[in-house]
């Protein structure tokens, strides 16, 4: 925005805008002030569990709903809108078209995800992420849970008509010189996690309303009084987030693929198989989702099948490290931040990886299922890869939004102190977790072992805390202040960068 | 998809070992898995089977012999019991960390689950709800005392 701030435009230009890098802008300005908010949530509770007994939360009312803000929070209002900003920036640039397809469904799909948050910020609820019936349904306190179901309705209905969006502009209003072939694995990545959300977020959209009518008690879908079933819930749900975490991780990936052929100055070691890997994952993907079930008393067959299913997803991520590293092998690295990022989430890659394998793997489930073994798991990759190759991607923007560069140096400090501190949390949650610590507790038994991974798992958390405070004064400072970069090739790295005279407003 | 797997290039058979690799593991993995929990699947005959309910946020156990405890539960090392467990209110899930038991406990179902208590296993375990339930989840714990 350095251009916004060296020629300024009135605030409301931006709000009101259809423009491409406008509503893109305001996606990441609202994931990233999310994403802090969310973060500040993980501190208080990993200050709670730092001794056994109350430490900072005095109930453990407060302590349930704080879990369920900050998941939910992290999920939809962090991850999700993060990909929208990335997509509505680049893709209409990748492929060559002047804008996204429909700009003022553009606007709107972002619009919506505001009252969505709202109603998720102000209802406060205790559900959990998941909202499983008959807790949700049966005792969790309105108007709190019933805002969360609407809030997520209207996020959910947010992030179908992006998807429609990117689907659109990717494939009609590709540029006709620019095969599907010759354009950047980022844009696949959009293209197939669009296509995922459309298949898979209907079935939690109506589910959704399910709960809200079993709520009012005018149905029993989910209520076994009135000839429900509960578990009916836990299919629906995770047929749409199963694949909803490849969703997340897909464009990550797309994005780690932009990134690392330019900062190992080599070419990508092969499109083709990371084409395939992401056609192949976006189907199998829906083939593993009971494996969030396994306790639930499905039948030995069934248990078999989703953990065949789930085991056939692994060779495609697999196939993405594999690639990376045959990519950065021999090449002539730089290491500035955004490629500190990529690597570091490539490594954690790895520990989330192979925790996901333990989890499907039958009889050792009932030794990890709903511990902190699981939190671990998905936190390495959320946040260990994930959210770590976005914050890289950021740094990589930096100039194509502010026209302004970073300061290296206190990225390192960011990188440094957030790599160190997700490997402790995580991996101290991993161990917590096989001694038997159940998940959303908030205190736990006071056993030597159990209290001092909690700490060491608290500690981790506050260098988190640290590297993510170097993160905001690096936001706001450099894009004000930093050095104006060289646009052509901000990194030095002899690539052409994007073209950033996209980015002034067409009216 | 031809065009695909051209554009994959000359370096493809290095890729494809590698994913021969992983897979093979997988495939070991599987298996292993699928075997391991097919051992498990068949209760022993000679079980002694315990009514598990689980509620908003306290367990009650039946014995055979209709004696019922509620917060603690006298088992007999050396001795195999089957588990039949569901909930009263909203879904819990009936753990013993120390003997690898976890099973749901969900309204409308009675979900089975067996252990063989070791003989030398006399003390005293804990049990824990591992499935968020609200409020007092988090101390929805009860006793498991091992005899002689
Ligand atoms: C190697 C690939 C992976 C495998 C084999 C795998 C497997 C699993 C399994 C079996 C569970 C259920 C654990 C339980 O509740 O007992 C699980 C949970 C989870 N996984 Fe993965 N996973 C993989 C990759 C991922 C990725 C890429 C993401 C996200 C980007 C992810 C996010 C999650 C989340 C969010 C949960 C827990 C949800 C909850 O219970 O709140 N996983 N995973
Ligand atoms: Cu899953
Ligand atoms: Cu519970």
């Amino acid at each position: 925005m350095v251009i916004e701030v060296a020629r300024p435009r009135p605030l409301w230009q931006i709000l009101f805008s259809t423009h491409h890098t406008d509503v893109a802008l305001l996606y990441l300005i609202t994931s990233i002030v999310f994403f802090m908010l969310g973060g500040a949530l993980a501190l208080t509770i990993r200050t709670e569990l730092l001794t056994p007994g109350t430490t900072i939360i005095g109930d453990a009312d407060l302590f349930n709903r704080i879990f369920t803000v900050h998941g939910t929070t992290m999920l939809f209002l962090w991850i999700l809108p993060f990909i929208s900003g990335v997509g509505n920036y680049l893709i209409p640039i990748l492929v060559k078209y002047k804008d996204m397809a429909y700009p003022r469904l553009n606007a709107v799909a972002y619009w919506m995800a505001v009252p969505g948050a709202a109603l998720i910020w102000l209802g406060w609820s205790d559900t959990s992420w998941m909202a499983y019936p008959p807790y949700s349904t049966m005792r969790a306190a309105g108007p709190a849970a019933d805002m969360w179901i609407f809030g997520l309705k209207i996020l959910g209905l947010s992030s179908i008509l992006g998807a429609i969006n990117f689907i659109v502009t990717i494939l009609k209003c590709k540029h006709p010189d620019l095969p599907m072939m010759k354009t950047s694995l980022l844009v696949w990545a959009i293209l197939v996690s669009s296509l995922m959300t459309l298949a898979a977020l209907p079935t939690f959209t109506a589910a959704l309303i399910m709960l809200y009518t079993d709520r009012l008690g005018v149905s029993g879908f989910f209520d076994p009084a009135r000839g429900g079933d509960p578990i009916a819930y836990q299919h629906l749900f995770w047929f749409t987030f199963h694949p909803e975490v490849y969703i997340f991780l897909i464009p990550a990936v797309g994005m780690a693929y932009e990134l690392i052929p330019k900062f190992s100055r080599k070419p990508i070691f092969s499109y083709g198989s990371g084409v395939i890997a992401f056609l192949v994952l976006s189907i199998i993907a829906f083939a593993s989702w009971a494996h969030h079930m396994l306790a639930t008393g499905l039948t030995f067959t069934e248990k078999t099948v989703f953990m065949i299913g789930t085991l056939a997803a692994v060779p495609m991520s697999a196939m993405h490290v594999f690639n990376w590293l045959a990519t950065m092998w021999g090449g002539r690295i730089k290491f500035a931040a955004p490629m500190k990022f990529v690597i570091g989430g490539i490594m954690l890659f790895f520990t989330s990886g192979a925790g996901g394998v333990v989890n499907t793997t039958l009889p050792l489930d009932f030794i990890t299922h709903d511990t902190y073994w699981v939190v671990g798991h998905f936190h390495m990759m959320l946040m260990g890869t994930v959210s770590f190759i976005f914050m890289g991607f950021l740094y990589y923007m930096f100039p194509l939004i502010t026209g302004r560069m970073y300061s290296e140096r206190l990225a390192n400090v960011h990188f440094w102190f957030t790599f160190i501190g997700t490997a402790v949390v995580f991996t101290a949650m991993h161990i917590v977790g096989l001694y038997g610590m159940p998940r959303r507790i908030w205190d736990y038994v006071p056993d030597p072992t159990i209290i001092v991974l909690n700490q060491i798992a608290s500690v981790g958390a506050y260098l988190i805390g640290i590297g993510m405070i170097a993160f905001i004064i690096l936001l706001i400072r450099d894009s004000v202040k930093g050095k104006p970069a060289d646009m052509k090739d901000p990194f030095g790295i002899g690539e052409i960068y994007y073209d950033y005279r996209r980015r002034e407003p067409h009216h | 998809m031809v065009e695909l797997v051209i554009s994959m290039g000359s370096h493809v058979i290095y890729e494809w070992i590698y994913v021969g690799v992983v897979v093979s593991i997988l495939i070991w993995v599987g298996a292993e898995a699928w075997y391991g929990e097919k051992l498990l699947h068949e209760v022993p005959k000679d079980h002694i089977t315990i009514k598990v309910v689980g509620q908003q946020w306290f367990w009650t156990f039946e014995h055979p012999d209709g004696k019922r405890e509620v917060g603690t539960l006298h088992l007999k090392a050396g001795k195999v019991y089957k588990f039949e467990v569901t909930g009263k209110d909203v879904i819990h899930a009936f753990n013993i960390p120390h003997f690898a038991v976890m099973i749901d406990a969900v309204p409308g179902r009675i979900n089975t689950i067996w252990v063989k208590i070791p003989e030398d296993a006399v003390g005293e375990y804990l049990i824990q709800c591992r499935e968020y339930c609200g409020l007092l989840h988090y101390n929805m714990r009860a006793n498991l005392i091992v005899e002689a």
